[in-house]
């Protein structure tokens, strides 16, 4: 399988790849990774007509500590992510959820920002960063702007981002409550996920059960207004729309949700 | 577009389509078919090279991503004559039966032991999702690698 003709082009600077994006308008995409955009371009579902190659933009490629939060690049690598000493000490969540994503080679080319706007809702990390109130930092013709992650997912594959729009950076406020779990089910070693969890503190947030990742606001007011794991956890699929497919139906998946909710809650716990 | 790719130490210089994937780059400009095409779908791991000494699969990457930079093929792990460690030890271990998943097998673990030179078993089987063996169940290429890494441990 081969990608319909586009034409190449390589980003050397932010600035740069912003003017060649703006330059071919709405028929331009971006490749970091090229993980989820490749496939859909060799099964010809996606056709754009440009790519700007944002690949080797290492300006953007770091995980740092800056007053009071982490800023994590957006074209830092699922792998990098994995690896990093400041997200095991500061933010675990991201650092183990990093690593279940995909296998080694995948985690060696996609990036955190790839997985952002790519927007879909059986990715892991989508789900991480609304556990985590994260801000994402996007750039455009006009300057930057933040987005909370709570308002950036719109839709099936759809993304507050504008056209031409870059993704630059993710914050992340250190977590208050140091309790954290993450749940992936999977029917072989490098699917994605059936349904997944990630919660921190008494945030928790859901992958694969509805169009965008989502929060799962019942368990939420439950836990707040003093509910055990278990009937906090009962609540899991309320809310949600999961879709059906060839791997579980729509009441599998809030089965799921209720059991991975609840031993989400249970490892948490055991972490706090 | 014109790229040059630095393949197993040697630069390949090259006038190919922008939409020409690394993997198509490797067999069919730079004459080497030592990597495979399973899946064509990012799944199977048969075509695993290393870029930048990094395990990807190259059915999924564009020869002009891998402009100006490293790759490693399964016929660049030999050097005089001799079986690079993770080679000889899937040839001692029958960690093979028809080969076809063997090239990228060979990648991602040659990749795994550069960043952990010392797995355990069951890293040794994380480390390796990414590439579907349909023969062997396994068992004996995860022997193989674990013995490659005792090897190199004890050079
Ligand atoms: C075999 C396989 C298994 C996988 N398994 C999982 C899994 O288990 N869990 C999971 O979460 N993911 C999984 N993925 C997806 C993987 O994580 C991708 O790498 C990721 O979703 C996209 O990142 P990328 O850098 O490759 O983005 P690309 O494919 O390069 O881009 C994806 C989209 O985002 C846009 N984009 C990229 N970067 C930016 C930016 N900075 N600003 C604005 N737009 C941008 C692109 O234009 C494109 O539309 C898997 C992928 C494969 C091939
Ligand atoms: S051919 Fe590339 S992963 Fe299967
Ligand atoms: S040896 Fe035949 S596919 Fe692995």
């Amino acid at each position: 399988m081969i990608p319909a003709p586009f034409s190449y082009k390589r980003a050397s600077s932010v600035d740069e790849a912003l003017d060649l994006a703006a330059s071919d308008g709405d028929d331009a995409k971006y490749l970091a990774g090229g993980h989820s955009l490749l496939p859909l371009m060799k099964l010809r579902l996606a056709v754009p007509q440009t790519l700007v190659d944002i690949g080797r933009l290492d300006e953007l490629s770091y995980v740092r500590e800056e007053d009071g939060h982490i800023a994590v690049g957006a074209l830092t690598k699922h792998a990098e992510l994995a690896d990093s000493d400041l997200l095991a000490r500061e933010v675990p969540l991201l650092r183990h959820a990093a690593g279940q994503v995909g296998d080694p080679q995948v985690r060696h080319c996609g990036t955190i920002g790839g997985s952002l706007a790519h927007a879909d809702p059986a990715a892991d990390l989508p789900a991480v960063l609304l556990a985590l109130d994260a801000t994402l930092v996007a750039r455009g013709p006009e300057g930057s702007r933040e987005i909370p992650a709570g308002q950036f997912f719109r839709g099936l594959f759809e993304t507050a981002l504008e056209p031409g729009e870059l993704l630059t950076e993710i914050r992340i406020l250190k977590p208050a409550a140091p309790a954290w779990s993450f749940q992936k089910f999977t029917k072989r070693a490098i699917d994605w996920a059936i349904v997944g969890v990630a919660l921190q503190g008494g945030k928790v947030a859901l992958v694969n059960m509805g169009p965008t990742p989502l929060r799962a606001t019942a368990v939420e007011r439950a836990l707040t207004a003093g509910a055990g794991a278990a009937d906090a956890a009962a609540l899991a699929a309320d809310g949600t729309s999961p879709s059906e497919d060839l791997t579980a139906s729509r009441r599998y998946r809030e089965h799921l949700a209720r059991v991975l909710v609840r031993r989400a809650l249970e490892e948490s716990a055991s972490r706090a | 577009m014109k790229l040059t790719v630095t393949v197993n130490g040697s630069p390949v210089d090259a006038e190919v389509a922008d939409r020409m994937l690394l993997v198509h780059f490797l067999r069919d400009r730079a004459g080497l078919t030592g990597t495979n095409v399973g899946c064509d779908t990012s799944s199977c791991g048969a075509c695993t090279v290393l870029l930048d000494g990094r395990s990807v699969k190259s059915c999924t990457v564009l020869a002009a991503q891998a402009d100006g930079r490293e790759v490693v093929t399964v016929e660049g792990l030999a050097s005089d004559g001799e079986l690079h460690p993770v080679q000889r030890a899937f040839h001692a271990e029958h960690g093979l039966q028809c080969g076809f998943c063997t090239p990228g097998m060979v990648m991602a673990a040659v990749s795994l032991l550069e960043e952990n030179p010392s797995p355990t078993e069951p890293e040794v089987r994380a480390a390796l999702e990414g590439n579907i063996c349909r023969c062997t169940g396994y068992h004996n290429i995860v022997r193989a690698v674990l013995a490659a890494a005792s090897e190199r441990q004890q050079r």
